[in-house]
């Protein structure tokens, strides 16, 4: 039996005055892991608003975990947590006395919600901080402790607004392994919004890229990276665009991921092995041009998002 | 049972509270918070001085009656009771409410509490109910509690019969100084992420009412225009409240028509500006 969506939206539009960040949205969230991939601007963090009930779409259907938000926001919002893009926090509070004080008004028990505070600080590596004020948390003490205020509850589904925004490496390595962990070890349903590719792959299961304001495409990773093609990585020595030009002229699709490293994909169906390279070294001599490097590359998400919004 | 403490994220199995209760817990951090504070208390306790004065001239009268010719024990006694506590008011109202909403939007806090499971109505009941607490802790208990006092002192009930009225007096002009000051301040406090612009705005708006109508008394040589001040409306339904003649000429209908527009025009801001996001268009 399939198991029910965590999120659902049936042409949802939302304006902001006369912009429309929004435009008639369908697209079904599955449980899991699933990542909302957008450029800024996008209306990633406006479908997460809305789903909070924060902003009345202007037509148009949101359902989270089977209840419909607009009838019931106070329920949707009891079994979610948020973990908002911008920082907030209570003044004048330390960590701990916060984090409890957002369980209390998540419903939890002053003694429940200030044994969890505990728990989930330790959980989010803020354990030896608990009892600074939040005012004096660096940048990634901040992300953490706004992790932990949406987790202190212990929500059946967690919105994560671009979760490693001004961490450095290893900051961010560690909030990626907190929410790869939370999807996939302690059953937590999350939908991880963010522009960065490679913090949604490492993390999620199923993506839905949005692109000014509607779904580009959605579905799981895998499938979304291994379409009927293939993909090279390729560097060549000569004039650039009238290679890409004719790799574009013969149906190939090409976007820049380095600096001179271009990936090409073929599409199609499974190739003998060698007409691809074939094909584009062909590609390659009749305009003049020397491949220096030619190598078949995995998929990556990067691709499926840049061939999802359009971009060359 | 493992011998060793999971740190690790555990689901939460126990019970949890019904809706409609944040507002307490809202308005208990606030309290609590603000009692954290020396200055604070220092106020407060400095507020309590008039209610000692007070509670020494009832034991005086009760106890030397020749003194009652000085200082008499009446209703009105009461009433300028809680007029002096205006300006204890009008302090606490700065100190307190001026950062109620303000320091949450300077920092990003509206988002937090309304991305929880509670009405926007509750926020701003919790908020009300810091600021309100406070001032009826300076206003109607001590209010109250010289009434108790007058009657213990005394050993008999007959002031209370021969004014009964003070007691629902002290109650509501203790409570039209509590609402109005409450309200307006928390809409100030919901308009900036300042307190200081925001203490600043309040006490200009009651000076400045005060002072348009002191222009428009000398102006006109009436004080039909009282309604134009805050403080004069309060005096207005004051003075009714204790069976006073008014001290001035506006109609009492006006002056309670005024507070009650400047109420609903304070809900109304609240309304607009308490939201989880701001929405430019």
């Amino acid at each position: 039996m399939t198991e029910a969506p965590a999120v659902i939206l049936e042409k949802v539009t939302v304006e902001y005055g006369r912009n429309k960040a929004l435009r008639d949205v369908s697209a079904v969230f599955p449980k899991g892991a699933v990542g909302l991939l957008g450029p800024n601007g996008a209306g990633k963090s406006t479908m997460l608003k809305a789903l909070l009930g924060f902003i009345p779409p202007k037509s148009g259907r949101l359902e989270v975990l089977g209840l419909n938000v607009a009838d019931r926001p106070l329920e949707v919002r009891a079994r979610l947590g948020y973990m908002p893009e911008s920082d907030g926090h209570i003044p004048g509070m330390n960590a701990v006395t916060f984090v409890a004080y957002c369980g209390q008004l998540s419903g939890l028990p002053k003694s429940d919600a200030m044994q969890r505070a505990h728990e989930v600080l330790y959980y989010v590596g803020l354990g030896e901080a608990r009892y600074r004020n939040l005012e004096t948390y660096s940048t990634g003490m901040k992300q953490r402790i706004k992790l932990a205020q949406a987790l202190v509850h212990d929500p059946d589904l967690l919105f994560l607004d671009e979760p490693t925004n001004g961490m450095d490496p290893k900051g961010r390595d560690e909030m990626l392994e907190l929410i790869r962990d939370l999807a996939h070890n302690k059953g937590v349903n999350l939908i991880l919004s963010s522009h960065l590719l490679p913090d949604v792959e490492y993390t999620c299961d199923h993506v839905v890229v949005l692109d000014k304001g509607a779904v580009a495409t959605h579905g799981s990773i895998d499938q979304l990276k291994g379409p009927a093609g293939r993909v090279f990585e390729v560097r060549v020595k000569g004039e650039m665009p009238p290679f890409v030009a004719a790799l574009e002229a013969a149906g190939l699709k090409c976007h820049e991921s380095e600096e001179d490293v271009m990936r090409v994909f073929v599409p199609g169906g499974a190739a003998t092995p060698g007409a691809d390279q074939q094909r584009i070294c062909e590609l390659a001599q009749q305009v003049g041009v020397q491949v220096r490097h030619l190598r078949a590359s995995l998929p990556s998400l990067e691709d499926v998002f840049a061939k999802a919004i359009g971009e060359p | 049972m493992s011998p060793i403490h999971d740190q690790s994220y555990r689901r939460y199995t126990g019970t949890r509270e019904p809706r409609g209760r944040s507002w307490a817990v809202i308005a208990w951090a606030g309290i609590r918070g603000m009692l954290s504070k020396k200055i604070f208390l220092g106020l407060l306790v400095v507020a309590w001085i008039p209610v000692l004065v007070r509670a020494i001239q009832i034991w005086a009268v009760v106890t030397y009656p020749q003194a009652g010719q000085l200082l008499p024990v009446e209703a009105r006694m009461f009433m300028q009771f809680v007029e002096q506590q205006s300006f204890f008011v009008f302090a606490i109202t700065v100190y307190v409410g001026s950062g109620l909403i303000a320091s949450d939007r300077r920092a990003n806090a509206l988002q937090n509490y309304l991305s929880k499971p509670l009405m926007r109505v509750e926020y701003i009941v919790g908020k009300f109910a810091v600021l309100a607490s406070f001032l009826v802790f300076i206003t109607l208990v001590p209010g109250l509690i010289l009434i108790v006092l007058q009657v213990s002192f005394a050993g008999n009930l007959d002031f209370l019969k021969a004014n009964l009225h003070v007691i629902p007096a002290v109650i509501l002009a203790s409570l039209v100084r509590v609402l109005v000051a409450s309200f307006a301040m928390l809409a100030l406090s919901s308009l900036s992420k300042s307190t200081r612009y925001v203490a600043i705005l309040y006490t200009g708006a009651i000076f400045f009412t005060e002072s348009m109508f002191g222009v428009l008394r000398v102006v006109t040589n009436s004080t039909r225009s009282a309604w134009v001040s805050i403080g004069g409306n309060i005096e207005i339904v004051t003075d009714v409240m204790f069976r006073q003649t008014p001290r001035y000429d506006t109609p009492v209908i006006v002056a309670v028509l005024v507070l009650a527009g400047l109420v609903v025009l304070s809900m109304s801001v609240l309304e607009r500006r308490v939201r989880g996001v701001e929405v430019v268009s």
